[in-house]
């Protein structure tokens, strides 16, 4: 399987980048030498074999369900690149 | 006496103990040695006073009469870990000037026993690299050079920056962080010690995500013995991790031993690969040779998915930083970018890409890519199978042997600018890969010199949890290999 440019255009959509034709042009090739590189995964018999998510066999925890922490507003907000009122602030959604 | 910089963990530690020194003393040989080497570029930030604030607590504690197992030993953080107040980055614009009001619990573990920060080490953007190149600083600049050439190498990466601080002497131990190899290959390029433990070892807490199903922490030093050091403080259950494994820490250190006897150290056929230098080979050789004569008995075992473990790899590692990295869109820290009369989406898209670098976009690329509809079962699930599968060698490889012998990397240290193909870099860690999908213990230790007077690695991998035995065959190689080469000091 290959992508196309506009296949490209449409990941960089989903993963928020944005993107001119230039870099656009640069990536295509880029990513289709990649994909055809980890195809070869085609090659491999993986029938009955169950996906493995954790890689050391484990449960995960559980915890009560409590308030462990908090009340640090000013120290969450003061890495924002734009705090106002005690809110994070961005750019208006609603028009 | 041997300049202060010059010693190991375990020197500094006893000499501090004994009283031959102070602690003041070694943070100041330390941080005049890293103002002295900025051409390196393998600092970010430096940190001289949280040094000194560290070594006069440990003078008083010396003097009172209890000190912690580190007091008195200011170390290099790679700049992945979060410290609090002080710039954490991971490499890339993204997150520029970003000052964490919180401390990661591996630096936290540190600190608890006593050692201090130089300062933060450069890396590979997000860790994203083997080369130091995708650094948003630069490259770091390895301190070794081949034999009659000034041409600049990488110290290797992803924590290129840990490498070449403790090969320069400008840190006696550093942390690293490993993926797919970003501990061990940038220790043997750089002639060091560097081990990977089991994943969940070192909590994740505060370690910024690249793929989280991988990412494991880890030490870096001159010697086994100071890696076993750092590593026992680094390690321990954290509850705010949700995969770090309740388990007590062992005794790394105190039972250290390079005797072999009875162990079966497993050499794999299939990393016999093409195109791979004579002279690593033959230094394989040698590895095996002086296991043989720590006692131990060498077996031919197989490992087959050997080869798709890197395509794997880049499936899965990709995957998971899409997902990762999803969170730097500008709202909450870090660069923030918004176009004229742009709107919310608008900021996400022009933020990302002013914020990321070539090689953390590439992935990001990928990585959604797999994830997508459509082509999720084909390329993300099926990779995970593939793990599965890469897994079960390794399990049944472990019914045979005690511990596995392999060079760390296909090459020595290469110049900087050299390697342009992506696909070629990732090639860098085709030995390192697999121990990282299967979640194992692995170690880079420093073998010899090739030709052209560059540092080369053997590469120890453990079963499940069995650090004790990486460490141990690293010693026994460490104490038969005498490798004591230093880089000359140019910088």
């Amino acid at each position: 399987m290959s992508v196309s440019n506009e296949q490209v255009r449409h990941i960089a959509r989903l993963a928020r980048i944005a993107m001119s034709d230039e870099e656009l042009e640069r990536l295509v090739p880029e990513l289709n030498n990649i994909l055809s590189w980890v195809e070869q995964l085609d090659q491999v018999n993986t029938d009955g074999i169950e996906p493995l998510t954790a890689v050391i066999d484990q449960k995960l925890r559980l915890r009560d369900d409590v308030v462990t922490d908090g009340d640090i507003r000013d120290e969450i907000l003061a890495n924002a690149p734009e705090a106002q009122h005690g809110f994070f602030a961005v750019p208006k959604v609603i028009e | 006496m041997t300049e202060l910089t010059a010693k190991t963990i375990a020197e500094l530690r006893d000499g501090f103990r004994a009283g031959e020194f102070t602690a003041r003393e070694i943070a100041e040989s330390f941080n005049s040695a890293v103002a002295a080497a900025r051409t390196l570029n393998a600092y970010t930030v430096e940190t001289p006073e949280d040094a000194l604030a560290s070594a006069d607590a440990a003078d008083k504690a010396r003097a009172s009469g209890e000190v912690g197992s580190l007091a008195g030993i200011p170390l290099g953080i790679k700049d992945l870990f979060a410290t609090r107040g002080v710039n954490t980055t991971a490499g890339s614009h993204i997150l520029k000037d970003f000052k964490p009001p919180y401390e990661s619990t591996v630096t936290a573990n540190l600190r608890e026993a006593g050692a201090g920060m130089l300062g933060k080490l450069n890396m590979d953007e997000f860790a994203m690299g083997s080369s130091n190149e995708t650094s948003t600083y630069g490259p770091v600049l390895s301190p070794w050079r081949r034999r009659g050439s000034n041409v600049g190498l990488t110290p290797g990466g992803s924590s290129g920056g840990s490498a070449a601080a403790v090969a320069a002497e400008i840190a006696p131990g550093a942390t690293g962080t490993d993926t797919g190899g970003s501990i061990r290959q940038p220790a043997a390029f750089a002639g060091i010690c560097g081990i990977k433990p089991t994943y969940g070892r070192c909590s994740r807490w505060g370690v910024v995500a690249f793929a989280s199903s991988l990412d494991q922490a880890g030490p870096m030093a001159k010697t086994v013995r100071d890696c076993a050091i750092l590593l026992e403080v680094m390690a321990g259950f954290d509850p705010k991790d949700s995969t770090s494994l309740d388990l007590p820490v062992p005794r790394w250190e105190a039972n250290l031993s390079g005797d072999l006897r009875g162990k079966r150290v497993g050499i794999p056929k299939e990393y016999r690969i093409d195109g791979v230098p004579s002279e690593i080979n033959t230094l394989w050789d040698r590895g095996i040779e002086w296991l043989k004569d720590a006692g131990a008995t060498p077996v031919e075992i197989s490992l087959p998915h050997t080869k798709y473990a890197l395509p794997t790899y880049y499936i899965i590692a990709p995957a998971e930083a899409s997902s990762n990295l999803a969170r730097y869109d500008g709202v909450r820290y870090g660069l923030r970018e918004v176009p004229e009369s742009g709107n919310l989406d608008a900021m996400y898209s022009a933020t990302r890409e002013a914020g990321f670098g070539a090689e953390v976009k590439r992935r990001i690329m990928i990585g959604t890519y797999v994830l997508s509809a459509g082509f999720y079962d084909a390329y993300f699930t099926k990779a995970q199978k593939v793990r599965a599968l890469i897994k079960q060698d390794f399990r049944r490889a472990f019914e045979q042997c005690d511990v596995i012998l392999t060079p760390t990397a296909p090459s020595a240290a290469f110049g900087i600018g050299e390697t342009t193909d992506p696909l070629a870099m990732y090639l860098n860690d085709v030995f390192a890969v697999p121990a990282s999908l299967a979640g194992l213990p692995a170690m880079s230790v420093p073998g010899g010199l090739d030709e052209q007077g560059l540092p080369l690695g053997l590469h120890l991998i453990g079963n499940e949890l069995d650090e004790q035995t990486v460490l141990n065959a690293g010693l026994a190689i460490e104490e038969r290999a005498g490798f004591a080469a230093r880089p000359d000091k140019w910088w």
